[in-house]
């Protein structure tokens, strides 16, 4: 602590402090980006300097993808293609949705996860991507095979944290809401699903993430629009910088649904936040 | 209106094998409260107190032996008793308000009357401002308190307190059990139930009961029943405290023998 007199001798530093510590604050954020930054400076480099004109087209230097992604998005492709693959996302996760009943039942009666049970674990190690084929003669290339595999690659995750989310609820919270009066569905829904919500979510982040990887790969081979479409799309063209730009924007995207996710869960549950700390 | 009777009641936690063997927890236990009385349950820790509340609530059943509330056969929980969880057990999720008004959702009462009845036990318990609060946002001795008034706003006919103090600090914990005997002294009929007390402390037994029951180490079995006739408000420099407390305290010590 600065005493209070050597502060008031030189009111100026008070005032001159503000815009300064702001400063500092940015600077610390930008170090963040620090490797960020020098990764990409290492590509600018590879591509400028140690590619030439014959084989630069393989890795498009940082500018030249900028200009791509500036004119795929004035032409409104990207917009079209990111469209359908998040629509895509959204309609296998509400699909998927449907493994929180599963789990919670699966969770609380035996005699559910005794006939559920193998059966997922011989799916569960199948990869989204092995059921592509039979996926493209049952549906066709289009809207519902891709959701197909996204739903594949959202469920699993889901469900099993939900199990576990469920198996893990105190007794005692049980007990307690059973001598309180609760029947068995208002348990269920008023102490056994908000008690596993915290895993439930961290389930719906795993399926979401694995969901939009799986996505992108239904959409390499299956699929005549969307993120993985563009990418493929642009490779028979040798348009590398489309390529790169589809990728970015999978990236990008995928984080922003990460971190809109825990915003949200950090706004509808506070004391789990607490919990967890 | 509310008597409890243990009449033989025994319990065996069976074992899976390899290592894990059957327990017996109780054996042959046989004991009343009457109604609106205070019993406390003393004894060594893993004599079986926690399993004997939760056979009285409803949650297990006995292996042999019954237990009768009122002359009804206990076979499952009610809201007519209640339950005060050593980890307090409150929802998380919920504010102060909201876990102490659950019950009431559970049995229909109107919001109205709800409001009122949550009210009333917020004051009882002394916690005015902390409604909107979340159990992860208050000291052990306020959620000791929520746990109290959420079992006491369903109205129950026998209270079940599982060493509710025993997780408190020293300081906290006479202060809860000085306000544990205030709301034992009033007169309220809403207020004034019978009342199931597991506990490791023998002051706190004498302090607030009617009738202290002792269990003997597992299997637990009765040692010794006891009538406390010393007037309230009670303290503990009393002669007649002191003296029960000799009296129970070399019950217990006998435990301390080796058995085999
Ligand atoms: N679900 C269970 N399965 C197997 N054994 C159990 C189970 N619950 C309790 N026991 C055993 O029964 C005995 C009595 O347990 P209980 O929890 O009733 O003791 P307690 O008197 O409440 O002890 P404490 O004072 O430490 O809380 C213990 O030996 C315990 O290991
Ligand atoms: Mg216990």
């Amino acid at each position: 602590m600065r005493p209070g007199a050597h502060a008031a001798a030189h009111p100026a530093s008070g005032e001159r402090a503000q815009p300064l510590a702001g400063l500092q604050a940015l600077l610390r954020r930008a170090r963040r980006l620090g490797l960020l930054a020098a990764l990409i400076a290492v590509w600018w480099y590879v591509s400028e300097r140690v590619l030439d004109r014959s084989t630069r087209a393989l890795l498009p230097p940082p500018q030249a993808v900028l200009r791509a992604a500036w004119d795929l998005t004035r032409s409104g492709e990207l917009w079209h293609h990111l469209h359908d693959s998040l629509k895509r996302e959204l309609v296998a996760f509400l699909w998927a949705c449907t493994a929180i009943p599963l789990g919670i039942a699966m969770g609380s009666w035996k005699a559910v996860e005794e006939q559920v049970d193998p059966v997922i674990e011989m799916l569960r190690p199948v990869p989204p991507l092995a059921w592509i084929p039979l996926s493209i003669l049952w549906f066709g290339i289009g809207d519902t095979q891709n959701e197909f595999i996204i739903f594949l690659g959202c469920f699993f995750p889901i469900l099993v944290n939900t199990v576990s989310g469920v198996k893990g609820v105190e007794t005692n919270l049980v007990r307690a809401a059973r001598c309180l009066g609760a029947n068995v569905w208002q348990i269920l829904w008023r102490v056994v699903l908000r008690a596993a919500l915290p895993q439930i979510v961290t389930g719906v982040r795993v399926g979401l993430g694995v969901g939009w990887m799986a996505l992108v790969a239904a959409e390499l081979v299956g699929a005549n629009s969307g993120l993985g479409f563009l990418i493929n799309d642009s490779r028979t063209i040798l348009r590398t910088d489309y390529v790169i730009v589809g990728m970015a924007t999978i990236g990008v995207v995928g984080f922003a649904i990460d971190r809109a996710i825990r915003i949200v869960v950090r706004r509808l549950m506070p004391w789990s936040q607490a919990l967890a700390r | 209106m509310s008597a409890v009777a243990f009449s033989g009641v025994s319990k065996l936690f069976p074992g899976h094998g390899a290592g894990d063997e059957a327990v017996l927890a109780l054996r042959e236990v046989s004991f009343g409260v009457a109604d609106q009385e205070f019993c406390s349950i003393l004894g060594h820790s893993g004599c079986g107190k926690t399993t004997l509340l939760m056979m009285l609530a409803g949650f297990e059943a006995p292996s042999s032996g019954r237990i009768l509330v009122d002359g009804r056969l206990v076979d499952r929980p009610t809201w007519r008793r209640s339950v005060v969880f050593q980890d307090y057990a409150l929802f998380p999720w919920m504010t102060v308000e909201e876990n102490i008004a659950f019950g009431l959702e559970m049995k229909r009462v109107p919001r109205a009357e709800r409001r009122a009845i949550v009210r009333r036990n917020i004051e009882l318990v002394g916690l005015q401002g902390f409604e909107r609060r979340y159990p992860h946002q208050l000291s052990g001795g306020m959620k000791q308190r929520v746990s109290i008034a959420r079992a006491l706003a369903v109205d129950p006919e026998v209270l079940l307190m599982d060493e509710p103090f025993a997780a408190l600090d020293a300081q906290n914990r006479s202060h809860m059990q000085e306000e544990m005997g205030r709301i034992l002294a009033s007169a309220d009929p809403q207020v004034r139930k019978t009342m199931v007390l597991v506990t490791h402390s023998i002051e706190e037994a004498i302090l607030l009961s009617d009738r202290v029951v002792v269990l003997t180490r597992r299997p637990g079995r009765v040692k010794a029943e006891l009538r406390v006739e010393l007037p309230r408000p009670r303290h503990e420099s009393d002669s007649g405290f002191l003296e029960l407390k000799q009296r129970i305290r070399d019950l217990i010590h006998d435990e301390l023998e080796p058995e085999h």
